[in-house]
């Protein structure tokens, strides 16, 4: 959306786990509140970067800015490794959510789906505010002309610093809901910010529901790929934003290149 | 390449030469792997620089020019030289079909496509243990031999690199230096124009992204020999991320700036892995980094270069 693409967001969604182990560990914070304060603290924590770091190169090339935070990312995440080492620590699925629900036709976990649920009601969510709500259409404007939206008496500046608050705050809500079904370890967002990548290349950047119709999407050709054949489960991802790229440049969704 | 890039070269060139003799030392494998990362950095910079195309998964071709050396003289008895010219076409004929992919998009668009592409290959090379070794890597007995000869001694190998190395920097020197240079660099000021002048600009893009490609493959190719190995951290996007970071850091678009930010890069790496922090080089080098993007984005050289064109000047 803001045409700032964040390599720490993979770190902010590890932050996000680690806030929650924490959390447990330190205070007893049990896991529904970590829900919603754990986002709350690494939002926080990705406006704070964005006011003294990342604001001071938005009228260069957005390329310095995607490297800024891969600096970022790489600082963080070893932090991290320094206070928490690298081998990472599990987080216990709260009691209320663990055991087996019986759908009738499957067998499913119940964390499993209590993820699904909240993932996409959150996805609902983002996509009614972006699209539809009165906030959404000054971020996309302030994004499209912020000269004329701050002609109009908007403040642009605390706008994008708010919104990318919120993309780091929902990064942080994806590792808390992760951190139970996974190991907490400085390393985990690592992986998951590529898959980020490609995902939101082949749903058309600044295009919501693109996104969450091919991280879904891709979520499950990933499954089937994976039974069809294990080993090609990992790259099925990145064959797929391969031809996507062939087919249909700006992405499944997105705009082309030259209307932004 | 004006006076103040040669003379920038002629440093370099001295330095490298002295690097393993008294006083200074080098390990010849360290100074092995620190003058190929030098050539790996240039090839990016070929594209960053010069074109403005930053590609986060140049590693492909690095790696893949280590990989193919690896497999081809451990299942084949082939000449070395001839093994290291197909990994170098590896890497050309690759960074052919991924140019012509990639330059659909530009920007930070172009750099997550690359890194995904990358992540393609870097799998490959994990799943396929039989040819690759997986996470063990693929360890060589032996150099090879080149025209019939051996060369194991590790001295004698770091001055073939090292002459090897100077003869890609000066064909990526005359590159930018030519016609073909003058497209790049226009293309990154206004492709707009070039486009209303009637270039077509993603077949230049293809082009040198193609000969970045190959370039990175030879520096790989060298490197693997170098260590005898050929590693998953070769294709890892780890290394196209560090590999960016040397160029950024000895400064863009100059083509000598990258060697330098290849060799601080390299030292600073290894002294940071012996103090405290150990393993967690990273702390140190992202820092370094992040201040490097925020303070002086023209990197160490482009800095320098500036300055002594003032002081030409006065």
């Amino acid at each position: 959306m803001l045409r700032v693409v964040n390599f720490a967001h993979g770190t902010m969604y590890m932050l996000g786990a680690f806030a929650t182990y924490y959390g447990a560990q330190l205070f007893h914070l049990p896991f529904y509140a970590a829900l919603i304060a754990a986002p709350i603290v690494v939002g926080l924590f990705g406006m704070l970067l964005e006011t003294t770091l990342l604001r001071r190169l938005y009228g260069l090339d957005p390329l310095y800015n995607l490297l800024l935070t891969f600096a970022l990312a790489l600082v963080i995440e070893d932090l991290m490794r320094l206070l928490a080492g690298a081998m990472g620590s599990p987080y216990a699925v709260p009691d209320a959510l663990s055991g087996i629900a019986n759908l009738g036709f499957t067998l499913y976990p119940v964390y499993k789906l209590f993820v699904i649920v909240v993932s996409l009601v959150i996805c609902a969510l983002v996509w009614w505010i972006v699209e539809r709500s009165p906030i959404g259409a000054r971020i996309r404007a302030a994004t499209e002309n912020p000269v004329l939206v701050r002609a109009f008496g908007i403040n642009t500046r605390a706008l994008v610093t708010w919104t990318f608050g919120c993309g780091v705050a929902l990064a942080a809500l994806a590792g808390v809901l992760a951190a139970p079904s996974t190991n907490v370890q400085p390393s985990m967002g690592d992986a998951i910010i590529i898959y980020a990548f490609a995902i939101v290349v082949i749903g058309g950047l600044g295009s919501v529901l693109g996104s969450i119709v091919a991280g879904f999407g891709l979520g499950l050709l990933q499954a089937i790929g994976g039974i069809v054949w294990a080993p090609i489960s990992t790259t099925l991802i990145f064959i797929a934003m391969v031809l996507v790229i062939i087919v249909r440049p700006a992405g499944l969704f997105g705009r082309p290149e030259g209307s932004r | 390449m004006n006076r103040r890039t040669a003379l920038v070269c002629g440093v370099l060139l001295v330095l490298a030469i002295l690097l393993p003799l008294p006083p200074l030392r080098i390990y010849p494998i360290v100074g092995i792997d620190l003058v190929c990362f030098a050539l790996f950095a240039v090839s990016l910079d070929l594209l960053f620089g010069y074109v403005g195309l930053l590609s986060f998964g140049q590693a492909m071709f690095w790696g893949g020019g280590g990989y193919v050396t690896a497999i081809l003289l451990s299942h084949t008895h082939l000449d070395a030289v001839l093994v290291v010219v197909l990994a170098v076409l590896y890497a050309v004929v690759l960074a052919a079909i991924v140019g012509a992919i990639a330059v659909r998009r530009s920007g930070i668009y172009f750099a997550m496509v690359t890194l995904g592409i990358a992540m393609i290959e870097s799998f490959t090379a994990f799943q396929f243990t039989d040819l690759t070794g997986g996470e063990n890597g693929l360890p060589l007995d032996n150099r090879g031999h080149y025209f019939g000869f051996p060369i194991e001694n590790d001295v004698v190998f770091y001055y073939v690199v090292v002459v090897l190395v100077a003869l890609g920097v000066w064909f990526a020197l005359r590159l930018v230096g030519s016609p073909f240079g003058g497209v790049l660099q226009a293309m990154r000021e206004n492709e707009q124009r070039l486009v209303a002048l009637g270039y077509r600009v993603n077949r230049y893009k293809m082009a040198v992204f193609t000969i970045s490609g190959g370039l990175a493959g030879f520096a790989g190719a060298l490197y693997a020999l170098g260590n005898r190995l050929a590693g998953l951290d070769m294709v890892d996007w780890h290394t196209s991320g560090a590999v960016v970071m040397m160029t950024v850091l000895g400064g863009i678009g100059t083509i000598v700036g990258p060697i330098v930010g290849a060799g601080l890069f390299e030292s600073l790496d290894y002294f940071v892995s012996k103090t405290p922090i150990g393993g967690e080089t990273n702390l140190v080098m992202g820092t370094i980094f992040g201040l490097c993007v925020l303070l002086f984005r023209r990197g160490i050289v482009g800095e320098l270069l500036i300055l002594m064109g003032r002081r030409a000047k006065n």
